[in-house]
């Protein structure tokens, strides 16, 4: 449809266009950035037939409600994943992982999900706002980006891709809503701990001084073995778990910076960092070694 | 089995199951190995971050971890005669040195503040790499008198365009954030813009002569 566009009636508490990032640019200090949740992210672009690079936004705790314009009579087709935010069109439920079309004066409705923290809305033919270095993902710790979303931005959509959508609605298992069990690949400074099997044996809550950087965890405290020892910054990547001197781990989220100082005890299995984006405040989390750890830590060639 | 790498490479540790961790004495066997694994073309690495003693690949899926490893064994690094930096500035960056740690980095080093300026404009320094925000570069290469240690109390506030040493490193913030290094001067160079084409000014490889201007 030409001329279509979402204009936001609110934002909620925090919604941002994201897609799946811009890798490739650490020798600039540009840290990957991206959906916090790529597998709903993903799955969104799919249902509505978007090649995978198109953006949706990402809808943090609910609250969102956007008004479709454009010309003509034509739909918009939509869908929402993620965090189940009980969406509506015009107040009529729609149901999440599920599409449906949208037209022109139609207000799309995210509420506040009862378990999970992230919701990702798409639409067919994408958010075509301007993109910065390649992406049109919002980095919060750098600013790059299209900033957060504010009550009347205006959102253009794109033109849709070759692809139809196929599937009306997937069969997607719902986000968890008590314990998150993850699983950690041990190292590569777990020989840094006096303790590092404390990971696996505490079962951690997520704070809410949690964000895109990093799910702050809360529980028993790791010690250094050697407390007044430095670790030279090192690259890290998203589901890595930063233990800083308090002890206190943090799995480092899309918008880590490029290097950090401190000890890395373990990264979360790839399949299981997107469990994290919808991990809430209060809720618990148990991490689980993926192989035991050597004793020397990692594994040295 | 162990594999056996040449070089200085120490070790290669799983970072995750969609990373590797190459260790490494120091900063020169880093970038002597950076441009290799640049040259190398391994397929599914997806970015190569160097850092001070470390080289992190990030790879496509976690299929390339194995075989990622095995390739590492393959590649050799040319161990470049140092470089000669005389006359080869890529850039010249304006510095006024009134750093707030300079009397600091005078105790620490021996040298007077007057020495200071002129051991880190008296030769090139190079980037090294990059990392902890947009457009800050780690420059390595210059006086070995200027190493000294972070700050043991940073600051919550460092100001834009601050001139520091940490390590063997010197650095210019490009942007006000908290920050540890030793404040020796400013500049008022731009070292991220991201409306400009090529939005940092400083890139790996880059010859980065600093000259001394009164403010």
């Amino acid at each position: 449809m030409r001329g279509a566009a979402l204009e936001i009636l609110q934002p909620g508490p925090l919604a941002l266009v994201e897609d799946l990032g811009r890798p490739g640019l650490c020798h600039l200090g540009v840290t990957r950035s991206g959906a916090a949740d790529r597998r709903s992210h993903t799955l969104a672009n799919r249902l509505v037939g978007n090649p995978d690079d198109r953006a949706t936004v990402e809808v943090t705790l609910g609250g969102f409600a956007a008004l479709v314009r454009g010309t003509g009579q034509d739909a918009v087709t939509i869908v929402v994943t993620g965090a189940d935010s009980e969406p509506t069109v015009n107040g009529v439920p729609v149901g999440t992982n599920s599409v449906h079309h949208a037209r022109p004066g139609d207000v799309i409705s995210l509420a506040p999900p009862r378990a999970g923290l992230r919701s990702y809305l798409a639409v067919r033919g994408g958010f075509d706002v301007a993109p910065a270095l390649g992406s049109r993902s919002y980095d919060v710790l750098s600013g790059i980006g299209p900033p957060p979303l504010q009550r009347g931005d205006v959102l253009p959509i794109g033109e849709p891709g070759a692809a139809f959508p196929e599937l009306d609605q997937a069969p997607v298992a719902a986000v968890a809503e008590d314990v998150l069990e993850l699983r950690v690949v041990p190292g590569p400074r777990d020989d840094w701990f006096a303790d590092p099997d404390i990971l696996v044996r505490t079962n951690w809550q997520v704070t809410s001084r949690s964000d895109r950087v990093g799910t702050r965890l809360i529980g028993t405290a790791l010690e250094y073995r050697r407390p007044e020892r430095q670790l030279p910054s090192e690259g890290a990547t998203r589901g890595a778990i930063q233990v800083p001197p308090n002890g206190l781990p943090v799995i480092l989220g899309p918008d880590h910076p490029v290097t950090g100082g401190y000890p890395v005890v373990g990264v979360l299995v790839d399949h299981d960092i997107d469990q994290v984006a919808q991990a809430r405040p209060g809720q618990t989390a148990r991490l689980h070694w993926s192989r035991p750890r050597r004793r020397s830590g990692g594994i040295a060639s | 089995m162990k594999a056996m790498h040449t070089g200085g490479l120490n070790s290669v540790l799983d970072y995750g199951d969609r990373a590797l961790l190459l260790t490494f004495d120091g900063t020169t066997e880093v970038l002597t190995w950076t441009d290799a694994l640049r040259a190398a073309g391994l397929p599914g690495v997806v970015d190569i971050v160097p850092a001070a003693r470390t080289v992190l690949l990030k790879l496509a899926a976690s299929r390339y971890q194995a075989s990622t490893r095995q390739q590492l064994t393959q590649v050799r690094p040319r161990i470049a005669a140092a470089a000669e930096s005389v006359g080869r500035a890529d850039i010249v960056i304006d510095v006024t040195y009134d750093g707030e740690d300079l009397a600091d980095v005078a105790r620490l080093t021996g040298l007077t503040p007057d020495e200071i300026v002129t051991a880190h404009t008296g030769r090139c320094w190079r980037v090294g790499f990059s990392g902890f925000a947009p457009g800050f570069a780690y420059l390595v290469g210059g006086d070995e008198r200027l190493s000294v240690p972070r700050k043991s109390d940073p600051r919550t506030k460092v100001p834009v365009g601050s001139v520091g040493l940490a390590g063997d490193f010197s650095g210019i913030y490009p942007r006000e954030s908290p920050g540890g290094w030793q404040l020796i001067g400013r500049t008022a160079a731009v070292m991220w813009d991201l409306d400009r084409d090529g939005p940092a000014l400083l890139t790996p490889g880059m010859w980065v002569q600093f000259r001394a201007v009164s403010s």
